[in-house]
């Protein structure tokens, strides 16, 4: 019997483990959270107070069919209910260790960031296969106080709305791009947030061309149920009376110690700010995503080929160019949760070893080019405008770890000759930017941009992220582990006992 | 076989102490979240500037929301299930328990 391991347990992860289940493995789901479903399908701590039906996330629907959410959820309940399924919950992966076949792949289990009395129990798995599932995080792009508390990406709010109950703030602005900032303003909205606005900088000709393009499209999107979700995002949004503006962007955040206000300004369609159209607006906080970045964390540990756009190439059967390696969902490329668990379907049957004719497979293969047709209009759509910089000030922080402003950026970009940046892993180096804590997941995006304009050369496609530990480990659950062979990476670079943090301030951290 | 954990039940109440200010969320919550509840949306000041650090990312990418859980530095407040009687403290300069609600 095949062992297969799924790391994430999103739609991408629930696709790959019951495929693989179907398909005669023996599968084990590792996830960081207490449940299986993801950013996507978080299960509110509380029953739902108030407001719709099942998933806050529909708006009403009288004649109501299963939702993504409603299907996702019983793949869940399969999952758990299937005698050859074993699931890791609360467990972090910090390392892939390469072999033959698929790498080795050791996890801590137990409370997140470990630490006494509970130290975490280790795990080492040794699957015929893995499937990498890691799914995306928001992609908030810098500008003027965004490092205010009561400055949130948009995933925070809806985190703190579906899981802990809580609304970000209580007089809302919900900013950025994309389809997703229409769930978050829903969920605000039932946590009892006063959403003063959804500000989208898409422009409405562009939307309009992506979400309606063509009529054979949109019927067959009518088919899988988005437009039904979309009219029902908008329906719940008459309703409430929440003002959606097209073309607008949030450019700065105010206030002391804590947002009190934000500007709101026009965008152009490259989204630079129209000047005389910026207005102040009384907020406590301000909820950003101006999209998704893919989880590289542990495709890269496991060395699978990253594509120019930073996503993980996979081949048709969602196999990365690693053997025995797989990945699924928003790290291959950002495309929503229905592309993700077809994905995921895929490369769960195939990890399995699932015979290539069987209709499962080929009736998720055809689905997976409608998901990545649609994917790619609303990536259209909601493409970053290259003006955003023009909102930025020269002391707008970039990097908010090591505290690094637009400034010093810079000025590092202006030095020429020998002491010019070569690449962006030395211009980090120099400025200290993406150094910090976060490894340069919040900031990498603004900051490889920035760079580039001022720097071409020094931007390859070459990822400059390869790290030895891919998730916090303390030194002393290092130095517990007797199961441990060598670690994929240098020695000398995990962090300190007193740090969960991973190898942030070490130069040597990096590549 | 599952080896999951059934969520406890949200009629629980957990109390956490930042610094020696008790403060009370539902079982379940994350610590980020039960500061939050409370009105503490900053809990940790920079390093250079000393600016006010509190939730960003919600969902332990950013490292934002660190604190000090009974004596363990580092741990990311939005990932951390709060456990009755947990010790959080924050970083850098005080007030970091002050109310901004």
């Amino acid at each position: 019997m095949r062992e297969v391991v799924v790391v994430g347990g999103g739609p991408a992860g629930i696709g790959a483990a019951l495929a693989a289940l179907r398909a005669g493995a023996r599968v084990t789901v590792v996830d960081t959270a207490e449940h299986l479903g993801g950013q996507f399908l978080r299960r509110p701590r509380t029953p739902a107070p108030q407001f719709g039906p099942s998933d806050h996330s529909g708006g009403p629907a009288p004649r109501r069919r299963p939702s993504g959410r409603d299907r996702l959820r019983r793949a869940v309940r399969a999952i758990e209910g299937h005698p050859a399924h074993t699931i890791l919950d609360r467990t972090s992966v910090w390392a892939l260790e390469p072999r033959d076949s698929a790498p080795t792949v050791h996890a801590l289990r137990g409370d997140s960031d470990g630490g006494s009395p509970d130290h975490r129990e280790a795990h080492t798995l040794r699957p015929d296969a893995l499937i990498l599932a890691p799914g995306a995080h928001d992609l908030t792009l810098p500008f003027p106080g965004w490092d205010l508390p009561g400055v949130f990406t948009a995933g925070a709010a809806q985190a703190l709305a579906k899981s802990d109950g809580l609304a970000a703030g209580r007089r809302v602005l919900v900013a950025g791009s994309g389809p997703f900032l229409l769930p978050v303003a829903a969920s605000l909205s039932d946590v009892g947030a006063d959403v003063v606005g959804v500000v989208e900088a898409g422009s409405a000709g562009r939307l309009a061309a992506g979400w309606l393009r063509s009529p054979v499209g949109l019927l067959r999107d009518a088919a899988a149920g988005r437009v039904e979700e979309l009219a029902g995002y908008l329906a719940g949004h008459v309703r409430d009376a929440i003002p959606y503006h097209v073309g607008a962007g949030v450019i700065a955040a105010h206030g002391a110690g804590r947002v009190e206000e934000a500007t709101v300004a026009s965008l152009r369609a490259d989204w630079s700010p129209v000047p005389g159209t910026e207005r102040r607006v009384a907020v406590d906080a301000v909820c950003v995503g101006h999209g998704f970045v893919p989880r590289l964390e542990l495709p890269i540990a496991a060395g699978c080929g990253i594509g120019p756009h930073r996503a993980v190439t996979v081949d048709a059967a969602q196999h990365t160019t690693v053997p025995g390696v797989f990945a699924a969902g928003e790290a291959t490329g950002i495309g929503g949760a229905d592309l993700a668990v077809t994905e995921g379907v895929i490369a769960g049957w195939t990890a399995a070893g699932g015979r290539a004719d069987d209709p499962l497979l080929r009736r998720a293969l055809r689905t997976r080019e409608r998901h990545r047709a649609f994917a790619a209009r609303m990536r259209r759509a909601h493409a970053i405008g290259p003006g955003w910089p023009a909102w930025l000030t020269p002391d707008t922080l970039v990097c908010r770890c090591e505290e690094v402003p637009v400034a010093d950026i810079d000025a590092a970009c202006a030095v020429t000759g020998a002491g010019g940046p070569r690449s962006l892993r030395s211009l980090k180096l120099t400025t200290r930017a993406g150094l910090g804590p976060c490894q340069g997941r919040v900031c990498g995006t603004a900051l490889t941009e920035l760079v580039r304009r001022r720097v071409p050369h020094a931007v390859s496609s070459e990822p400059v992220d390869r790290r030895p530990i891919a998730a916090p480990i303390r030194l002393g659950e290092l130095a517990a582990l007797d199961t441990v062979g060598q670690t994929s990476g240098e020695d000398g670079d995990v962090p300190g006992e007193a740090s969960a943090v991973p190898p942030a301030r070490t130069p040597e951290g990096e590549e | 076989m599952s080896e999951t954990h059934p969520r406890e039940t949200s009629d629980r109440r957990v109390t956490v102490h930042l610094g020696t200010t008790p403060l009370t969320g539902e079982a379940g919550q994350t610590i980020a979240g039960v500061l939050l509840a409370n009105g503490v949306t900053t809990w940790r000041t920079t390093r250079k500037a000393r600016r006010p650090r509190g939730v960003f990312c919600g969902i332990g990418v950013c490292f934002d929301c660190l604190v000090t859980v009974n004596g363990v530095p580092d741990v990311r407040a939005c990932q951390r299930t709060a456990r009755d009687g947990d010790i959080v403290e924050g970083h850098g300069v005080p007030p970091y328990g002050d109310r901004h609600a």
